[in-house]
């Protein structure tokens, strides 16, 4: 696409009109303004589509494997560990990372910081597909997946976390389709849609704000149910759920520094000249935010600790482990920011950002499966889960691509809007 | 006491009619803060002294719950054998999808004798996987039964997550019609009709004892009392998790009989009701505490906008 996008003077599309005066109809804007023969053979070109490819062919049939002849045939799912990594990684891992959407909103439309604008709606979108493939990792692990809405209509169990986390997960989707469709409505051109939503804009920002809060937490608050299963250092009844939400947000901000980085590099066509100029001084803007979560998110650590009286566990081999998730995960990049910000080295902020991605991830998975059960024995995710997880996370970067060609996410739309 | 002193205060202030109107509210508050649970609950006491692992009960649970037949048949004791248990890390067997109770052998030097102990849903008073369960598909009934609707479930398996007994098991077999397998006291054959549960009738020793929780708790200090070299002085489930209808008596401590003495003693729901009570207040407060905010933010271009009278960007 690179290619194409250098060579001919009309695309990337960026507008309702041709250089011709004629219009762009919809199926010329899906092909991205290239023939057919053209787009296939971008398509084939390209060397990550060969491994998509790949990926699918080897994971599809598994998940109709699991669809077809129950959990049991690829997780090591167990009455004892009834979490895998379907929930580990993908519900309790993505959710964090997608708390981008509400951060960003409240910053550029809440405090007015307009400065932000420009990676704004990628935050949106980053938001949005997160969540939305956190369901889709669910109804891979849900034992009845047809049965998604009994919990908002057929039968309400409003006193559980986990009716607040799915009431909240769906209220917050659709506030996300929402906020993501002002973009679409400037590429298909339908103008009194994106007035619409503008004009309800700060009370979709407001609700984002409250449902975001809410389920961050209510997924740590829902480990506070096993509260004697889980290790008693990641286990805290009363900071679980802030500890939670406080990682969403440096989580969030540095996955939305981890796909601008990315799309600089492999989408710098699709980019406009506003995005790429200002990335660098917005990268160290996220990572001023995020190294500020890091320090009160080590704060609370510190005092769930204090609070149950369990120093004496960070001296076991368990204490170490915990320090040392710590460490890297939040300690070291939350020192690389710093720097970062102080030196103006937005290079350091992105490595600081994966490392600060990794360890929220990691931390998940600390809580959900390794200090879970931590008494019994350890539970290894069966190879097929792995695939099934690696699948649907291919799936994801592939729509999360399609979008981002199509659009206006990294660029403004030059038209009409 | 302090009920007394309001009483006669209120007596005083206000004559008969506000005495009358204080008494009435106190009696609802009382009864509202001492509800304990079904006063009239039923449950089970275990004594691991009489048990001899026959593995009756295991044979009447499963005709009873119409389960499958086991690969070994009931009167095969090698079952018991740890490399046989199949559980991890020496753990012994557990519940699954094709039994709701299971006996286990343990094997201590300081008696004479192996222990065994059964063990399946303890049916708490405040049941996690109940108050943990988004659909409602638990419910307490007042004979003290926990029981099950398999028609709303949809799979989640926060129940197992939350059970601090290891208890709801799923059926990790099925992908069309997968659902929570667990104990449910033989409620809807047995116990509604005020019967002991399958395995009770079927014990040849009288290890299990069948009758009003309340009761079970004198019968157990009575034995404890009469025979304390016999006994740990703790009845397993008076508090643990909150109390559970199924208890347990044994002679030895009782994490060496394989119970988990960790168990908190309170319910589990206790642990979740810091997060549950921020709830009301985010959604309430933050609006207008972000709102306000917002105001504050954009005062300076609200001024500006008020000036030149220009739109947005």
């Amino acid at each position: 696409m690179k290619l194409f996008a250098s060579e001919k003077q009309e695309i990337p599309i960026s507008d309702h009109f041709k250089p011709d005066g004629s219009r762009w109809t919809l199926k010329e804007k899906l092909l991205l303004g290239l023939s057919f023969d053209d787009y296939r053979k971008q398509l084939v070109r390209n060397p990550l589509n060969w491994l998509i490819l790949i990926i699918f062919a080897i994971g599809v049939p598994i998940i109709v494997e699991r669809f077809v002849f129950g959990l049991g045939s690829v997780t090591h799912g167990s009455n004892d560990y009834p979490w895998g990594l379907f929930l580990a990684f993908g519900l309790f891992g993505m959710v964090p990372l997608s708390a981008s959407g509400f951060m960003l909103g409240t910053t550029v439309e809440l405090f007015g910081r307009k400065d932000f604008h420009p990676i704004e709606r990628l935050a949106l979108l980053n938001g949005l597909l997160g969540y939305f493939f956190a369901v889709i990792y669910l109804q891979v692990d849900l034992g009845m997946p047809w049965r998604l809405p009994y919990p908002m209509v057929v039968s309400l169990g409003p006193a559980a976390v986990l009716f607040l986390v799915a009431w909240h997960v769906a209220t917050y989707l659709s506030v996300q389709i929402a906020e993501v469709l002002p973009s679409f409505f400037e590429w298909i051109g339908w103008l009194k849609g994106k007035r619409m939503i503008r004009s309800m804009v700060l009370c979709l920002t407001i609700a984002g704000i409250i449902l975001s809060t809410l389920h961050q937490g209510a997924l740590g608050a829902l480990f506070t149910y096993p509260a004697g299963k889980l290790h008693p250092l990641w286990m805290s009844a009363n900071f679980l759920w802030i500890q939670f939400l406080c990682s969403a947000v440096f989580g969030g901000l540095s996955m939305l520094i981890i796909v601008s980085t990315l799309s600089k590099w492999f989408l710098a066509w699709r980019c406009d000249n506003q995005f790429l100029d200002s990335l660098d001084k917005l990268t160290l803007g996220l990572a001023k935010g995020a190294a500020f979560a890091m320090i009160t998110y080590l704060g609370i650590k510190f005092m769930a600790i204090a609070h149950d009286k369990e120093w004496v566990y960070l001296f076991t081999g368990w204490g170490q482990y915990y320090l040392l998730e710590l460490t890297i995960g939040v300690v070291i990049p939350m020192m690389l920011f710093a720097f970062a910000v102080r030196n103006g080295n937005a290079q350091m902020a992105r490595v600081a950002a994966f490392i600060s991605v990794f360890g929220v991830l990691w931390n998940r998975i600390n809580t959900a499966l390794i200090g879970f059960n931590w008494h019994m024995y350890q539970e290894i995710p069966h190879w097929k889960e792995v695939a099934i997880t690696i699948t649907i996370f291919t799936l994801y970067l592939a729509t999360y691509r399609f979008i981002l060609y199509r659009l206006p996410i990294l660029y403004a739309w030059k038209g009409e809007k | 006491m302090k009920n007394k002193i309001i009483n006669r205060r209120s007596f005083i202030k206000g004559g008969f009619g506000g005495t009358a109107a204080t008494v009435l509210s106190l009696k609802s508050a009382r009864a509202a803060g001492d509800f304990d649970h079904y006063p009239d609950s039923m449950g089970v006491i275990v004594d691991l002294n009489r048990c001899v692992g026959c593995r009756s009960c295991e044979a009447a649970c499963n005709k009873e719950q119409g389960l499958p037949e086991p690969e070994k048949p009931f009167n095969d004791y090698s079952v018991f054998d740890a490399h046989e248990s199949g559980g991890h890390g020496g753990a012994g067997r557990r519940t699954d999808e094709t039994r709701y109770t299971v006996v286990n052998k343990y094997e201590l030097p300081e008696i004479d004798h192996p222990l065994y102990r059964k063990s399946q849903c303890n049916h708490c008073l405040e049941p996690a996987c109940l108050t943990s369960c988004f659909v409602n598909a638990y419910t307490k009934t007042p004979e003290g039964a926990v029981i099950y609707n398999a028609d709303v479930c949809v799979g989640c398996r926060t129940c197992m997550i939350a059970c601090p007994f290891y208890i709801p098991t799923f059926k990790y077999s099925s992908a069309f019609s997968p659902r929570i397998m667990k104990c449910i006291f033989c409620y809807d054959t047995r116990l509604k009709e005020g019967r002991p549960p399958a395995c009770v009738e079927a014990c040849p020793q009288e290890a299990l004892t069948f009758g009003k929780r309340v009761d079970l708790l004198e019968i157990g200090r009575k034995r404890i009392r009469q025979n304390p070299g016999g006994y740990v002085n703790h009845i397993y489930g008076e508090n643990e998790a909150g109390g559970t209808a199924w208890m347990y008596l044994s002679p030895v401590d009782f994490g060496e009989a394989g119970f988990d003495v960790h168990v908190p003693h309170e319910p589990v729901i206790n642990f979740v009701r810091d997060f549950l009570s921020i709830v009301p207040m985010v959604l309430v407060i933050w609006p207008a505490l972000f709102a306000g905010f917002h105001l504050l933010a954009n005062r300076k271009e609200q001024n500006k906008h008020h000036h030149i009278d220009g739109g947005e960007e």
